[in-house]
């Protein structure tokens, strides 16, 4: 005699599972190209790092375990330049919060003007990096400058100065453009964070008796800190990885000294061919630029106080 | 049909992502090859669109797509054109201090078995020497530079000096007499900024003073009394105020913009200043400029050294990954041409030895306006070009010593000091 066994029911899935599936399948592609165009090259830049990988068509690539980052710790080039890349992005940095701020107190008081003003803040900040350090090249020429025509013209100096010869000189220079091109970045940040806080805090500490400063600084400097936080870290980084203005108004000289971390890791991995350090020193940047963000938060996002 | 439908979706969707990704432009009918090449030395990039549209014309099943970008960034756009399958570019312009490295690199093409008789007859022997590794060629000659040393007549006239300098003792005398008269300012103009052209006019200084990079051994001698007397030498011409303390920054085209704006009676760059300082578009002083053999030191000039420059030639290479060599190499000849470097010789002499004598000389001068100048000039300064070391690790060496002359012009270290420290550095790279 035989059995015949029931036949299992199928598995209904409901709608919400159906189009879950159906929006997985729609979004597999993209997220498989994201993936291949973001997270590959970080994998396999971080593989490179433990390579001696010079440049070239099936170069032979030898393990050296962490060798390229003890080279790059023991080098004191390395060391300089970390140094000069801090100090580019703590003075760059700390301009543009405190320029940013008195601009976005000046706008958010609304002096006449005010909406030009806004205004023209955009113009630094939507040109171009390549395009700022051009045109800051030649404001600083020593020959055919603006600087130096406008400085003859006002009578401060007798003969042209060749500004970027100077070695303590040329990234005070460099910061000076990067403050220009960035800070409104951090004014618009700051001047929108400001329209939002509310009055009547003002108004009752100004009843109370509190001056200006006092307002600013015990009522809106606190209720702009995570403003001030998303602002920090975003110049912060993005300062700690400058290389464009560098590379167009420098070139890293005069004596090295203006070679940033970033433009070291340029050198090394495309003109002198030595992608395995290029490498490790692009994920000693990242654990730079982390650690940063790690400090800022810590010290300034405290949610608790803002509610 | 739901399950149908589903299926499409997502096929869809795996076609537009990868398709984004994949997108190639193709050109019907014949072939695309792509040319990098640098917009500053040798022809202007109009003239070599030109040269591509007549080659063009001439072989109507191959397109040529020229791309042009500074020197400075050549050398880099070839790295990154090469990692790519095909290759960013067919063929490429090589410095004459990138071959070792690039072969090393296996990014350029064997074409030994492409170059003719004539070729190899006819041209300059010191052309293929730039581009010849180990018996075989990898390039196409293609441009003969070297430096030259260039002043104002006028000014010279008006500080009544009767010829050019033949040391750079006089050189220093000269400007001197000029700075005194308030002619200019500051009479001497170089491309001393961190980059290739301070270690070009470092090897026209060095070796006219009878010093080297390297010994017979290749270990580097340019810290040497020889090497070290020069780095003074260029430190005392800007603390004296007679070159330009703006050399420290300046590239090349500075130096050619700061010349042809009449501000310096002398300066040391390529051919190309030249012909521009003669164009009324760009020169304030047309009809102004001469070229003169390069001074040498008066030590130099004793011990029989005539003459000193650098070789900053450069040919074309094709990219060993090209899908489409045979057609590069046949644009390459053409441009290589005697007939194409004959009529464009304004900015940049032929490469053919042939063109220089005879019947075709007689052509080649009279072909542009500026040739009756250049002509004798490079024949009479080209002989006496410096070859910058040929290794594969040179333009780390490179910076090294641009970063070592940097310090010794800006003070922060001694002459001999920053010298010493970079011979160290060429040989930690040598031990590599």
């Amino acid at each position: 005699m035989t059995t015949i066994s029931p036949t299992r029911p199928r598995r209904q899935l409901s709608l919400r599972q159906q189009d879950l599936r159906t929006g997985w399948l729609l979004v597999i592609p993209a997220l498989l190209v994201i993936l291949g165009v973001t997270l590959w090259p970080i994998i396999y830049t971080f593989i490179l790092s433990f390579y001696h990988a010079p440049t070239g068509i099936n170069q032979v690539r030898t393990f050296v375990g962490l060798g390229n980052y003890l080279e790059m710790i023991k080098d004191q080039t390395f060391w300089e330049t970390i140094g000069r890349t801090m100090y580019f992005t703590i003075v760059s940095v700390g301009l543009e919060m405190v320029l940013g701020m008195a601009i976005a107190q000046l706008i958010h008081s609304h002096p006449w003007g005010w909406k030009f003003l806004r205004f023209s803040l955009i113009i630094p900040w939507a040109v171009p990096t390549i395009v700022n350090g051009a045109m800051w090249r030649w404001i600083y020429s020593a020959d055919f400058g603006a600087l130096n025509g406008l400085l003859m013209q006002l009578g401060l100096i007798k003969h042209y100065v060749p500004w970027l010869t100077f070695p303590n000189l040329a990234m005070p220079l460099v910061i000076l453009a990067d403050v220009w091109h960035t800070m409104p970045f951090v004014a618009l940040i700051l001047q929108a964070a400001l329209a939002t806080l509310p009055l009547e805090l003002d108004e009752a500490a100004a009843v109370d008796g509190a001056n200006a400063f006092q307002r600013f600084w015990q009522i809106r400097l606190p209720l702009l800190r995570p403003a001030i936080l998303v602002a920090l870290i975003a110049r912060a980084v993005d300062a700690f990885r400058v290389f464009d203005i560098v590379y167009i108004i420098t070139s890293s000289g005069p004596a090295n000294r203006t070679l940033t971390i970033t433009y070291l890791t340029y050198l090394n991995t495309f003109p002198w061919g030595n992608q395995g350090i290029g490498a490790s020193l692009s994920f000693l940047i990242s654990i730079f630029t982390i650690s940063m963000a790690l400090i800022f938060i810590r010290f300034l996002y405290h949610p608790e106080e803002t509610q | 049909m739901r399950t149908l439908n589903k299926i499409t979706l997502f096929a869809l969707a795996l076609i537009i992502a990868f398709g984004m990704v994949g997108c190639q432009k193709k050109q019907a009918g014949g072939v695309v090859i792509h040319v990098l090449t640098m917009d500053q030395a040798g022809l202007k990039p109009a003239e070599i669109d030109q040269i591509a549209r007549e080659f063009e014309t001439l072989n109507p099943d191959i397109k040529v797509s020229m791309e042009y970008v500074g020197y400075d960034y050549v050398h880099d756009k070839i790295v990154t054109g090469m990692a790519a399958t095909p290759p960013g570019y067919d063929a490429a312009m090589i410095d004459v201090i990138w071959p070792d490295e690039f072969i090393k690199a296996g990014y350029l093409l064997d074409v030994t078995n492409r170059v003719t008789a004539d070729m190899k007859a006819n041209m300059f022997p010191a052309s293929w020497n730039g581009v010849t590794r180990n018996g075989k060629i990898y390039g196409m000659p293609w441009l003969m530079d070297v430096k030259y040393f260039m002043y104002n007549k006028d000014i010279l006239t008006k500080a009544g000096i009767a010829a050019p300098p033949t040391t750079w003792e006089e050189l220093i005398a000269q400007a001197t007499t000029i700075k005194q008269q308030g002619l200019v300012e500051f009479p001497i103009i170089w491309s001393w900024n961190q980059k290739e052209g301070v270690v070009c006019d470092f090897t026209v200084l060095l070796f006219g003073n009878g010093g080297a990079f390297l010994d017979a051994s290749g270990k580097p001698v340019f810290n040497n009394e020889k090497g070290v007397q020069v780095l003074t030498w260029m430190k005392q011409s800007l603390d004296a105020g007679l070159s330009n303390p703006s050399s420290v920054s300046s590239d090349e085209n500075a130096v050619e913009a700061d010349f042809m704006a009449g501000k310096s009676a002398f300066a040391v760059n390529w051919l190309f200043q030249y012909s521009d300082s003669n164009d009324a578009t760009k020169s304030q002083i047309v009809g102004q400029a001469a070229l003169a053999p390069m001074p040498v030191f008066a030590a130099g000039a004793a011990a029989g050294i005539k003459g000193s420059s650098v070789d900053g030639s450069s040919s074309f290479a094709i990219m060993a990954t090209s899908r489409y060599p045979d057609q590069t190499w046949k644009f390459l000849t053409y441009l290589a041409s005697n007939e194409v470097q004959t009529k464009y010789s304004a900015e940049m002499l032929p490469v053919w030895q042939n063109d220089f004598q005879g019947d075709a000389l007689a052509k080649l001068l009279a072909a542009t306006p500026n040739n009756p100048v250049t002509v004798p000039a490079f024949l009479a300064q080209f002989p006496y070009a410096n070859e910058r070391p040929t290794v594969a690790y040179y333009n780390e060496a490179s910076a090294a010593l641009q970063l070592a002359i940097q310090e010794a012009l800006t003070g922060v270290k001694t002459p001999q000091q920053a010298l010493d420290e970079a011979a160290a550095k060429w040989v930690s790279l040598a031990s590599k």
